[in-house]
């Protein structure tokens, strides 16, 4: 499996993409600590920033890579491999590599800011992290999408659908149905809403710390006395993980027993 | 117009020498034959000066029914622990107490137990110090008193057991200049005073507001500090308040505001620093206000105005990142806005006269959906919300179209 990861890292090493992909965290979040009145704002646009690009680019590039290393993956097939450690390390090969460029481009920046000696050192950990995890979901969200579909055309098409309703169209529906339902009580429901979407999940979890919960009021108490304390939090991590784990072992299980 | 004041110039030199020729000088120490603050005042006379040396005095209570000056040296105690009465009670005219400690007054259900309790006229309260009491400084039924730089200290736990720092109740003319009070109930409530001045206080991580006024007309208030408290100010049922060049500042969580705004008429609001609170003001049949020269920075909501206030006049004022700059359930436009400077209006100056050419609403789409239902605040900065908040924009539907700032500035106002 390690080689199979050295091999595809190594590859994206090469490829321009993964310097692009640095470059550009790297100078938005230089340009935004730079020119932004305040850390806090800077932060707040950056949790944007991360909860649309990495999805799109994980998805979208996810699936590039996946095709195009098809025929790299159909020889190896061919090897006394493991299938398992075969698509594993594939997938870890550009899920790191990716997490890898976010890391660094942010981080640099980061540093250079020196964000430790700062207040929001915090909220920049946590933007870190779930921008990390966002990472590993949507490129295994968009494996699986391109083992599932031969058709090129239509596995993008997918893909972008899929991003398209995790960012923007999940949210949509969301408000419709606390519309709907605004004579109800609808902590809870909003709470497990929240919960079942990666990027809101990614995005509360940030803003909790920066202003949502402050904003929410009285009737926002159960959120931020649920979000805040270190069950929600807890929580929150838990559902990330089953958020990468069950694509993931979709796609392997998958992978395992297609016919190439 | 001279000769008047020559006059009174004369009155008052005659008074000062009439004064000190026959005022005594009392001392009392813990060591010294006379040990006790109470016996001390017994002895005294109008005009007498009791120095107390320092050292802890166990008394009971201490009223003071002569005009005298209690001076403390370094800070004497006073006690309160466990005492169901007051630590010293004022009540006669033009009393001066300086330079005092005293702590641990007992909470008391039924009666407001204080250390100082004022009920004379024209005293005044200086540089003491109170940890720990229920009730700081009491002024009931009188008037031209001053409290100046005290240190209240309080240890406030919930809003039922706590007392205020600075109690003023049926007062007028009185000055609260340069005190500090921290962890009290309120840091300073007025109710039924009129005329009172408030400046450069210090108010800060009180449970309920820093400063509070109840049916008390013709204040003034400038210069103060309000920071971390459950509200900084609330002005409720109150007419012509003054609030001028005050910060109030990390009023943050979730009843929280900055000021509090409740059935107040003819008000004016200028030149005070909102930053970091939850809602910079908040105003509930507030009318004829005039809001101006303010700066609201970083605040949840810059302002909350709802439908019930009218007349009010926001100009001259700075809104920079605020996570809304207004929210209201208002449908129509019963307030003016007008020359303000919204940091996140995107419209043009085509004739470089500093006003821009395009109207700014400050009601977005979700704030007027937060309103509506709070739970959606978990959408907040979500790129659904952005989407929808610019279609609003372009063409209004749910919120009140004639709600804008038709003369938006282009540039920040300097200060």
């Amino acid at each position: 499996m390690w080689k199979v990861w050295q091999y595809s890292a190594y590859d994206l090493l090469r490829s321009r993409w993964t310097y692009i992909y640095f470059a550009f965290f790297l100078i938005v979040s230089f340009s935004l600590l730079r020119m932004s009145s305040s850390l806090m704002m800077a932060v707040v646009s950056l949790v944007n920033i991360v909860n649309i690009l990495i999805p799109l680019i994980g998805t979208i590039f996810g699936a590039i890579y996946f095709y195009n290393s098809r025929e790299f993956m159909e020889l190896l097939i061919s090897q006394p491999l493991k299938r398992r450690s075969l698509f594993l390390g594939h997938y870890l090969g550009l899920a790191s590599s990716l997490a890898g460029s976010f890391l660094l481009g942010m981080g640099i920046p980061f540093v250079f800011f020196r964000i430790w000696q700062s207040d929001q050192f915090g909220n920049f950990l946590s933007l870190m992290f779930t921008g990390i995890l966002l990472t590993f979901i949507f490129v295994g969200i968009a494996y699986l999408i391109a083992l599932l579909n031969d058709n090129k055309v239509k596995g993008f098409g997918i893909a972008i659908v899929v991003w398209l309703f995790m960012v923007v169209l999940y949210d949509g529906l969301f408000i419709l149905l606390l519309v709907a339902f605004e004579d109800y009580p609808l902590e809870k429901f909003s709470l497990a809403a929240s919960f079942l979407n990666p990027v809101d999940l990614s995005r509360i979890f940030v803003m909790l710390k920066l202003d949502i919960a402050a904003l929410m009021g009285y009737t926002g108490a159960v959120f931020s006395k649920f979000l805040g304390s270190s069950n929600g939090i807890f929580l929150s991590v838990a559902l990330m993980l089953i958020w990468i784990f069950v694509p993931l072992l979709a796609y392997l299980r998958i992978a395992r027993k297609k016919d190439f | 117009m001279r000769k008047l004041l020559f006059g009174l110039l004369g009155a008052f030199m005659l008074i000062g020498v009439g004064s000190f020729a026959d005022s005594d000088t009392i001392r009392v120490s813990r060591e010294g034959k006379l040990n006790s603050i109470s016996t001390a005042i017994q002895q005294a006379k109008d005009g007498d000066v009791i120095l107390i040396s320092p050292g802890i005095y166990d008394e009971q209570e201490v009223v003071v029914d002569k005009s005298v000056s209690i001076i403390g040296i370094d800070y004497p105690v006073l006690e309160g622990a466990g005492k169901k009465h007051d630590v010293l009670i004022v009540k006669h005219d033009s009393v001066i107490i300086n330079g005092l400690r005293i702590r641990n007054v007992q909470t008391d259900y039924i009666r407001d137990l204080s250390a100082i309790n004022v009920q004379a006229n024209h005293c005044i309260v200086e540089n003491n110090r109170l940890d720990n009491t229920f009730f700081g400084i009491y002024l009931q039924k009188c008037r031209g008193n001053i409290v100046r730089n005290n240190i209240v200290e309080g240890e406030a736990k919930n809003e039922i057991s706590s007392g205020n720092a600075v109690h003023l109740w049926y007062c007028q003319n009185t000055s609260v200049i340069n005190n500090s009070f921290k962890n009290h109930r309120d840091g300073i409530y007025l109710e039924f005073s009129d005329s009172i001045e408030i400046t450069n206080n210090v108010s800060e991580g009180n449970l309920r507001y820093g400063l509070h006024f109840m049916f008390s007309n013709h204040n003034v208030y400038s210069g103060n500090t309000f920071k971390s408290n459950g509200a900084g100010v609330a002005v409720m049922f109150s007419r012509h308040i003054i609030m001028k060049n005050n910060d109030f500042t990390s009023n943050w969580g979730s009843a929280s505001y900055g000021l509090l705004l409740k059935e107040i008429y003819d008000g004016e609001i200028t030149g005070n620093r909102f930053t970091s609170n939850t809602i910079g003001i908040y105003g509930e049949s507030a009318n004829r206000l005039i809001v101006a020269d303010n700066d609201f920075e970083r605040n949840g909501w810059a302002l909350r105005i709802l439908g019930s206030c009218a007349d009010n006049t926001f100009t001259h004022n700075n809104f920079i990142g605020n996570s809304f700059d207004l929210g209201t359930n208002a449908s129509q436009k019963t307030n003016v806005y007008k020359n303000n400077f919204w940091a996140s209006y995107s419209g043009y100056d085509l004739n470089h006269d500093g006003v821009g050419d395009v109207p700014y609403k400050p009601v977005n789409l979700f704030s007027y959906l937060v309103e509506r239902i709070p739970q959606s605040i978990l959408l907040h900065r979500g790129m659904f919300i952005q989407v929808l908040n610019y279609a609003e924009k372009v063409a209004p539907i749910f919120t009140p179209e004639d709600l804008a700032d038709n003369a938006p500035l282009m540039k920040k106002i300097k200060r």
